[in-house]
């Protein structure tokens, strides 16, 4: 008999995943050091609060909380919100160098007209 | 002294060439003026039209924004050594003869910025567009600390000085409420001169609409919150 829960295993296969996930790209240039190993600690903790429920329950109550899951949906909504005023502040700074680039092609192209 | 005319353009072809040609009329007695229209990646035939009538065209290959193809045409008055800069709706809503009265306190040293108001001028703006327009404008105010009573005219005059410090980061519609930021930042002179408006139905279903205008305020927040 497994020690793991099914839910646990699930759990611990798509973390592997993510692990690949963020050292791949790493590798491939895409995202830089910090960002490795911020993606390498939330992941190394989900992993510990898998393999070790009590963890959580054990961080909650150091916070304050009741429950480690509640401990945990606290924590990830945080890092969602915050991930995605990364991402929103991102595409926009995309964006405006898209438009740098557009404006220079616009610019050159008329000086060379005349 | 040499001024440029800026009309930011996004598929206008119905328009622009009547647009320009009035311009070109209305300003031919005065010669420092030079006309450029910025044309936004439109996809129909807005670039064809504007150079028909023999203005300079620059032509944006993927659509920007307003923000975007205002920011051009300023780029290209700085760096041509214009002394000052308009910028002109395309969609036929403001009258050239306006021009040459919106720049008398540029010329006369009064202010660094002219903002053509539309609600105080001839013409009548729609309900709905009031509305929205005094919204925009107490926002404005709330957020960049500065009173205009047209927040959205598109019709604004830039001295020298102006052109040199104002640095747009916005790319759509909210750029017209960021101008008020920069010359709040740059503690630039602002006078508002009435202006007649000319709103037909064309122009009424261009330009801001009733329903982006809430997308504009989140864009606002947003650049500051960055």
């Amino acid at each position: 008999m497994s020690i793991f829960l099914p839910i646990q295993i699930l759990l611990l296969v798509f973390l592997l995943f993510a692990f690949t996930r963020v050292v791949l790209r790493y590798k491939d240039g895409t995202i830089p050091l910090g960002m490795f190993l911020f993606w390498i600690g939330i992941w190394a903790l989900a992993t510990l609060s898998i393999i070790r429920p009590d963890f959580t329950t054990y961080l909650a109550r150091k916070a304050g909380i009741g429950r480690g899951a509640d401990a945990v949906i606290y924590g990830a909504l945080i890092v969602a919100f915050y991930l995605i005023f990364r991402i929103t502040v991102i595409i926009e700074n995309l964006r405006q160098d898209i438009t740098r680039v557009v404006r220079e092609v616009a610019l050159k192209q008329v000086k060379k007209k005349k | 002294m040499k001024y440029l005319v800026i009309v930011p353009a996004y598929n206008e072809s119905q328009v622009i060439f009547r647009t320009l040609t009035n311009l070109k009329q209305t300003l031919k007695k005065s010669p420092k003026f030079d006309i450029v229209v910025v044309d936004d990646g439109s996809t129909d035939s807005t670039y064809k039209e504007a150079k028909k009538a023999k203005v300079t065209v620059l032509q944006h290959k993927l659509n920007r924004g307003l923000g975007g193809a205002l920011s051009t045409g300023l780029e290209y008055a700085k760096r041509n050594h214009y002394n000052l800069a308009i910028t002109f709706d395309a969609d036929g809503q403001h009258d050239p003869k306006d021009i040459i009265r919106a720049i008398r306190p540029i010329e006369k040293n009064q202010a660094d910025v002219v903002i053509g108001t539309r609600t105080r001028g001839k013409g009548h703006m729609p309900i709905d567009r009031s509305i929205l327009n005094w919204s925009s404008n107490i926002f404005t105010w709330v957020l960049f600390g500065v009173w205009t009573t047209d927040s959205q005219s598109g019709f604004r005059a830039f001295s020298k000085n102006a052109l040199q410090l104002i640095q747009i980061k916005t790319q759509q519609m909210e750029v017209s409420s960021e101008f008020f930021a920069e010359i709040k930042r740059n503690n630039l002179r602002l006078i508002e001169v009435p202006i007649k408006v000319i709103y037909t139905k064309y122009s009424r279903a261009k330009g801001q609409t009733n329903m982006n205008a809430l997308n504009v305020f989140v864009k606002l927040l947003l650049r500051l919150a960055r």
